[in-house]
This record gives structure tokens, C-alpha cells and sequence, in this order.
């Protein structure tokens, strides 16, 4: 039995952009983007799912983010979670790596024991790929980055192909562990019906305040007991349920800032062969579509 | 590729208008198993809304999964290799996909892990499935024999066989054609005996068997020896275990995913299911409503997808200076392919809730009995549901197979030359299309299941009731259409019957049913019409094209076109 953990992320879809999207300080306003299920981490998810279907354990998904970052919750529970929490507060707001993994290795430390936190490679809409490393730096625990495979899990030792630059290389390593997975390492599970169906109505605490302030009828901690009873409720953190230092979050916590933005056109470098045969365009247009240029 | 559920407008408008609240009260039992199970719906807008999120589910499957695998199904095909069959690879990688969503048992009930939906709303699935890749739904539309077991077999049979089912772990097949009974099911010889200590075994061929590889058959056989008819048969399922051996499969025109076996049964242990003799007349009679309506809503989704690939290539192909869209020979074909669609799937839809309706009041009336409760009312409700069921199946298997093949035809003629080639969707719609109207009862038989509910007139009140609405504006001048082909019907009806000539009834069969689902069809897209605006141009045109056909039919009826009959031998040599 091992007990996993994987971080979540709503992003913005990136295919799907249309007007101004940029804000002047150079940074993105999401508000005007479609949000989405950030690939890598349904991919992460998958993992996770299936190091339970064949061990036994439980997984539990937690994402840090706005009120409505909950949608990806209800995803995750869709996909076989177990267990959810929505990491939401205004102070966390505008934090950059630093600050989010931090808030996020608290949240972690609350949620309990695990063996293996399973986190996606990187965001689409940062693209820093630090996330999940420097939760791992937080956590004191080693870290196994773009991972392809789980080809061992046995006495609390796990065996991972990931991918290196050229190729691969296959590493061991004591539980517990934190391992990003990179996209194309797994096809993640269709939702479950039953699962859709159980969990359509699952609210966090931010969804549910919203319900009691259109409602003058309806209370907070009423709703918040009714929907704990049908077990539907989505586990609110906010800073008051994390022992963080308020400094450390949020903008305040986030060294990083945006210098300025500038369009760069790449030119040579990277370069993949693409076999001229059926399976190597099929491969191509793959790609493309994940990288969501297609 | 969009979601073939949120994306498709028709589909959306039927979901919105199921209305289907006795019926969904009545499979849900006073919503009792929310209490049981977590994802049992509370009431009726619960349920609905759990029926759309898992059409939604299915809609992205079938779009963006199933679709995409078709054409190296379809080139792959099911393989047969040393006696063992083997499903193409997206195939495997499709009922995977369902199984994971749990839509492996979308009919069955809960206990068995099913997720007890109402007949209706598993044939918009199938519907989406079919329009991705209609060789799946052979596959997927075979949870009607855990439906099967769960209403004919014991508890013990139905512990052992569903719970698999719903998980996909087991697939199933049903044999019941065999090299000398296809349409004919009387003929069947495969032999049933039993040695001293009861165990059933089985021994002979059947051919043409869907996914003859399966986990698990439903086995129609002549347990009674000496028998003819169809009394002497029963219903036996059994494991496809090494006795059952595949001897081959077909290679055939279309559905290249469905392997269609030739069996041999050596002895095979197996299991009675339900009573004896009660095989063919009650089992398989009951199984062919779900199945007709299966391959209805397969024929369906060939013909969206024929459509939509009409379109696309209409909008792209330039000629003369323009789009061929713009051409009138073509926007002519397009809006008759159109018309033909969504005429077909109210006609779909509104059958299903019937079909529904019948299936809930057996139901009911089982558990009645076993409560020790009168029946009565639920009995005269049943027979009337019946009557229409009877009627209304074998017309929509009719009218949606034969217009899947003409939807498929025309969109091939619209790719022009492009469309004959293998590099283009269309030719395989149009060869998956050509056995809708050939299995589970050619669309002869259908004619032959309808005709008696046409003599009958088993719609007459409801007729009667339609023609004393008022529509508003040119809907009404619609009605009155209506009307004068129901004049026209009962004046070919009386002319019919009036001969005395069963030869003559049979043949006129065809041009008198027709006549009658023009009536049904026209009152539903009248409905249809006052609700949204574009439906009156389905509506109008569906309605004229109805009136014209009915006045050639009658032509050809009343002229005697068909007593030449009487000559064949000397005409056809």
C-alpha cells in the first residue's frame, strides 16, 4: 500500500487565446482565459491512480489557486481520487514559486502521510518546471524529475525511467519521494461515470460561501455541514488552517518579478528526427497537439 | 474532432425536451438507491442531470477517441489466427476506455455495478458511439444480454454474469442464426440435452455470430426433441469456453471491428435461462426491441457522421468558382440529407420512451406481483404501450437503416470521384452502412412486424386527438396535409383489404406503412415546429415530400403496378 499525493494546477488554456490577455506589468490575466486541467498534472494523477489500482493506498489531490480552481478538484475526483483540498486564500495570490511551494509543502504537511507525491513536469502558463522540485527542497524529501515510467515499486523502493538529455536513465530511490512526469508518460483515465455522477455537486468552502452570499437564507457553516454529511465537500485550506508565516506567501513571499516581456523569435536549436513513416508523422501530430499548436 | 454530445444541436434539442419524468420515476423506484449508492440520482432533475454529464463523457469519448481509431479499425479488422479471435488494437484500446468510464452497463441495474439509465438515454450513447465507429457499437450494444440475464435469469445467473459485464470484464455474444435460420428463428436445430444428473449441454453450428469471441453466450437451442416450430426452443447461456470453438470469421463489407463468427458448440455445459420452450417466443422476441432499436440508433450515428462529412467537404470543395455548397443540385441534396436526419431521430427518440415505457411497466408489474399487489391497471397500461411498441419498433429500424444507406450515398455522390476513394471517411460510411437494414430483421421483415399495426390502426386516437389541434400560421396548411394522407391511407386501406388477396396485401405492405410513419412523423415535427423556429423548414419539407409520396403511392397501389406479380416466371427469365 502506498499513499500518494499529486499537485494540481489550473492554467490557462493556451490554445484558446483571444484578446488582450496580457496585463501591462507583463504578467497574465486569467481572468479572460478559459481555465483548464494542466496536462502534465492529469498525467501525474494517472500515476498516482495507477500505483493504487496495483498496490493499494490512497491518493489524495491538492492544488493551490482562486475559488474556482476547485473545478480541477472535481476532476480529480471524476478521475478516482480519494481525497481533494483547495489551498485558496487572497493573501496567496501573485505568488511565484518560491512562495506557492511553500504554501503548497505546508498544505502537504497538514494533509498527512504519503509515500509518493507525484507533481506534472510544469505549468503551461509558467513554464518554470520549479514547483515541484522546490516542494521537494521544502520537504526534505529527494526528488525524481521528468519521469517516463514507474518500472519497480517494491519494499518501499521505487525504480524510474526518466528522461535526460539524448536519452534516458534509469534511477532507484527510497520512499518517500517527489516525481514530476512529463507529458506522453501515461494516457490519463477517461472520468468515471459513477464518479461524475457522485461528485457533480462536490463544493469547497469558497463555492459554497458564494452559494450563501446569493442566498440570505442560507449559511455558511450549515452548508458547509450538509455537504461534509453527503461527503461531497471539497477540504478548504486557508491561511488560518496552515501554520504559515504570512511573509512568505503570496506576493509579499515572491522574490520574482516580471522585468519586462518581449516577443522572442527562436531560431535553430532543437531538433527532433522524424521518421518519415506512418507512426513517426502520427508521433508528430501527437506532439503538436499536446504542446496544443494543432 | 468536438464532442459528439455537446456539439451536435439535434441531439441537444431532443435531450432537452425528453420530458420523461413517469419514466424516469418509475426506474428510480422513489429514488430509493440514492440512499444505497452515492451516485443514484436524488429526483428527477438529479437524474437528468447525471444522464448529461455522462452523455457529455461519452460525447468526448466518441469524438475525440473512438473517432479517431475508426480508420485503422477498419483497416485492421478483427483477425482470426489459430482459433482465436483478436479485435483490432483501437478496438481493445476503445472498450478500455469505456470500461473505465463505467459505461459498460449503462442499463443495468446498480446491485450489478450498472448504472441503471433508462433505455433512451443509452441509445443517445450508442447514437454517438455508432457516428465515431460503427463496427463498436456491435461490441458496446451487446449489455443487452446482462440485461438479459438480469430479466430472465435466476439470482445465481445473475450474480455470476453481470457484475462482469458492467466492469467489461466479460463480453458478450448472442446465437441465435445458424446456416438454415436467419430470418426464419423457427428453423433453429442447434441441439440442447441433458444428461442424468440435469446439466444442459449444448452441441451444433451457428453462423453469423457478432463477437462470436466472447466471454459469454446467450445461446438460443431446440431443447425439445422432435419439435419443429418455435416452442421447442430455449434460452441457454454458457462460458465461450475451449468446447466453443471459432471456426472462422467473415470477411465482410462493412463493421470490419465486429469480428462475425461461425461456432461450433462440442458439448458445451450450459445454463437454462428462464423457462423452457419459452426461447424463441418470449426471450428472443423481447431482445429484438432493444436490438432493432440498437441497430436504429447505429444507422443514426452513420448517418450524422455522413452527413456532417458532406457538409465539410460541400464548404471546402471549390468548382466553377465556387464552394459546391452554393450549387443548387447540392444544396438541394444537403437539405434533403438534413431533413432525413432529423426527421429520423425524432422518430428515434420518440419510440425509444416507448420502448422505455413498455420495459418500466414490466417492471413494475413484477414487482406488484411480488408484493402481492393488483396488477390490473398496470396490465391495460402494458398492452396499450405494447401495441404502439410493436408497431413503432420495426418502422424506426426501417425507416433509420434505409435512410442511413441513402444519407451515406448521397454524401458519396457529393465527394464526386474523391469520395469513391479509400483516403476519404465517406466509403466506409457507406459500406458500415449497408448492414443496418440487413441484420436484427431485414427492412422486408420490418415491413411485415408493422403492417398488422397499420390494418389495425393501432395509432387512430391518437390521430384523432392530433387533428383537432389548431397550429398557428403555416404549420396549420401542414396539418391539413396530414390529414389528407390519412384520407388517402384509409382509402388504400379499404381498396387493400377489399381484395381478399394476402399476395397483394404483402406486396402493398411496404407503400402502407410508409404511408402511416409519414403521419406519426409529421405529428412529431408539427410538435417540434412550434418550438423552434428551424424545425418548420424540417417540418415543411418532410411534410410535402410525405403528401407527394402518398399520393404516388396510392398510383401505384390502385393501378394494379403490382399484379404483374402473378407472371414472375415469365417476366424474369
Amino acid at each position: 500500500m502506498y499513499n500518494s499525493i499529486v499537485l494540481v494546477k489550473q492554467v490557462p488554456d493556451t490554445a484558446n487565446i483571444s484578446g488582450k490577455v496580457m496585463k501591462d506589468d507583463g504578467t497574465v490575466n486569467r481572468a479572460k482565459l478559459p481555465a483548464i486541467f494542466n496536462h502534465e498534472d492529469k498525467i501525474a494523477l494517472e500515476f498516482a491512480l495507477r500505483v493504487k489500482d496495483k498496490f493499494g493506498g490512497k491518493v489524495s489531490a491538492v492544488t493551490m489557486g482562486p475559488p474556482r480552481a476547485s473545478d480541477i478538484l472535481r476532476e480529480c475526483l471524476y478521475m478516482g481520487a480519494d481525497s481533494v483540498y483547495c489551498v485558496t486564500d487572497r493573501k496567496f495570490a501573485g505568488a511565484d514559486t518560491l512562495a506557492t511551494s511553500y504554501v503548497l509543502s505546508e498544505a502537504i504537511k497538514k494533509i498527512g502521510k504519503f509515500d509518493i507525491i507525484f507533481a506534472g513536469r510544469q505549468a503551461i502558463d509558467g513554464d518554470t518546471a520549479q514547483v515541484g522540485p522546490q516542494t521537494a527542497e521544502k520537504l526534505g524529501i529527494p526528488q525524481i524529475t521528468y519521469a517516463e515510467e514507474i518500472i519497480d515499486l517494491k519494499d518501499r523502493k521505487i525504480t524510474i525511467k526518466r528522461k535526460i538529455d539524448g536519452g534516458f536513465e534509469i534511477v532507484e530511490c527510497l520512499l518517500p519521494v517527489l516525481i514530476t512526469v512529463l507529458k506522453g508518460a501515461a494516457d490519463p483515465r477517461p472520468f468515471s461515470s459513477k464518479n461524475l455522477m457522485a461528485y457533480k455537486g462536490a463544493k469547497s468552502l469558497a463555492d459554497l460561501e458564494k452559494i450563501a452570499e446569493g442566498n440570505s437564507l442560507l449559511y455558511v457553516d450549515d452548508l458547509v455541514h450538509e455537504y461534509k454529511n453527503r461527503k461531497i465537500f471539497i477540504e478548504t485550506m486557508t491561511t488560518d488552517d496552515l501554520d504559515v508565516d504570512a511573509e512568505r506567501c503570496g506576493v509579499k513571499g515572491s522574490p520574482t518579478k516580471v522585468h519586462k516581456v518581449e516577443s522572442v523569435v527562436l531560431a535553430g536549436g532543437n531538433q527532433e528526427m522524424i521518421e518519415p513513416t506512418k507512426d513517426g508523422i502520427s508521433k508528430l501530430i501527437d506532439n503538436l497537439i499536446e504542446d496544443r499548436i494543432f | 474532432m468536438p464532442n459528439f454530445f455537446t456539439e451536435n444541436s439535434d441531439i441537444q434539442f431532443h435531450f432537452n425536451r425528453l420530458n420523461f419524468e413517469n419514466i424516469v420515476n418509475m426506474i428510480e423506484d422513489n429514488y430509493e438507491e440514492s440512499k444505497r449508492f452515492n451516485y443514484a440520482p436524488i429526483n428527477y432533475e438529479d437524474a437528468i442531470e447525471n444522464y448529461r454529464k455522462v452523455l457529455e463523457v461519452v460525447g468526448d469519448i466518441a469524438g475525440n477517441f473512438i473517432a479517431e481509431r475508426a480508420a485503422d479499425v477498419d483497416h485492421e479488422g478483427a483477425q482470426h489466427r489459430d482459433g482465436k479471435v483478436s479485435y483490432a488494437k483501437g478496438t481493445q484500446e476503445n472498450l478500455e476506455m469505456l470500461s473505465k468510464a463505467d459505461l459498460m452497463g449503462m442499463v443495468l441495474p446498480r446491485q450489478y455495478g450498472g448504472l441503471n439509465f433508462p433505455f433512451t438515454v443509452y441509445l443517445m450513447a450508442t447514437e454517438m458511439i455508432s457516428r465515431a465507429d460503427a463496427s463498436l457499437m456491435n461490441i458496446f450494444g451487446l449489455q443487452d444480454i446482462g440485461d438479459m440475464i438480469v430479466k430472465y435469469g435466476d439470482d445465481d445467473q445473475k450474480q455470476e454474469f453481470v457484475p462482469k459485464f458492467t466492469t467489461g470484464e466479460y463480453t458478450g455474444a448472442m446465437a441465435l442464426t445458424e446456416p438454415d435460420a436467419g430470418s426464419d428463428l423457427q428453423a433453429v436445430k442447434l441441439h440442447a440435452y441433458q444428461n442424468e444428473k440435469g446439466q444442459w449441454f449444448l452441441r451444433g453450428m451457428k453462423r453469423f455470430i457478432t463477437n462470436g469471441n466472447a466471454h459469454v453466450h446467450l445461446v438460443l437451442a431446440r431443447s425439445e426433441a422432435g419439435t419443429k416450430d418455435g416452442r421447442g426452443l430455449s434460452m441457454f447461456a454458457c462460458y465461450g469456453d475451449e468446447t466453443v470453438k471459432v471456426r472462422r470469421i467473415e470477411n465482410k463489407l462493412g463493421i470490419h471491428g465486429s469480428p462475425t463468427c461461425e461456432l461450433q458448440f462440442n458439448d458445451t455445459p450450459a445454463q437454462l435461462v428462464g423457462q423452457r420452450k419459452f426461447g424463441l417466443i418470449k426471450y428472443v422476441f423481447d431482445l429484438m426491441f432493444r436490438a432493432r432499436m440498437g441497430v436504429s440508433a447505429q444507422a443514426l450515428g452513420i448517418s450524422q457522421a455522413a452527413f456532417e462529412e458532406a457538409l465539410m467537404y460541400a464548404k471546402d470543395r471549390v468548382q466553377f468558382g465556387k464552394a459546391i455548397y452554393n450549387i443548387p443540385a447540392v444544396s438541394n441534396l444537403l437539405i434533403d440529407m438534413r431533413v432525413t436526419l432529423e426527421s429520423n431521430r425524432s422518430l428515434m427518440y420518440a419510440t425509444a420512451k416507448v420502448v422505455d415505457k413498455k420495459e418500466r411497466l414490466e417492471e413494475m408489474i413484477h414487482r406488484a406481483k411480488k408484493a402481492g399487489e393488483s396488477t390490473t391497471d398496470l396490465n391495460n397500461e402494458l398492452k396499450a404501450t405494447n401495441k404502439i411498441a410493436n408497431f413503432l419498433t420495426p418502422i424506426t429500424k426501417l425507416v433509420c437503416t434505409e435512410s442511413a444507406n441513402k444519407i451515406a450515398y448521397d454524401s458519396l455522390q457529393i465527394h464526386g470521384g474523391t469520395g469513391y476513394m479509400k483516403e476519404f471517411r465517406v466509403e466506409r460510411l457507406a459500406r458500415d452502412a449497408r448492414i443496418t437494414n440487413i441484420y436484427e430483421g431485414t427492412s422486408q421483415l420490418q415491413v411485415v412486424a408493422a403492417i398488422s399495426g397499420v390494418l389495425n390502426d393501432v395509432l387512430k386516437e391518437y390521430f384523432n386527438e392530433r387533428e383537432k389541434k389548431q397550429y398557428a400560421g403555416g404549420l396549420n396548411v401542414l396539418s391539413n396535409h396530414l390529414k389528407e394522407i390519412r384520407e388517402i391511407l384509409y382509402d388504400l386501406l379499404k381498396y387493400v383489404t377489399g381484395k381478399k388477396d394476402t399476395g397483394f396485401q404483402d406486396v402493398a405492405a411496404k407503400e402502407l406503412v410508409e404511408l402511416y410513419t409519414y403521419l406519426y412523423v409529421g405529428y412529431l415535427l408539427l410538435d417540434e415546429a412550434e418550438e423552434n423556429q428551424k424545425k418548420r423548414f424540417i417540418a415543411n419539407r418532410y411534410i410535402l415530400n410525405a403528401l407527394a409520396n402518398s399520393r404516388k403511392n396510392s398510383e401505384l397501389i390502385k393501378s394494379e403496378t403490382y399484379s404483374d406479380i402473378l407472371h414472375l416466371d415469365e417476366i424474369v427469365k
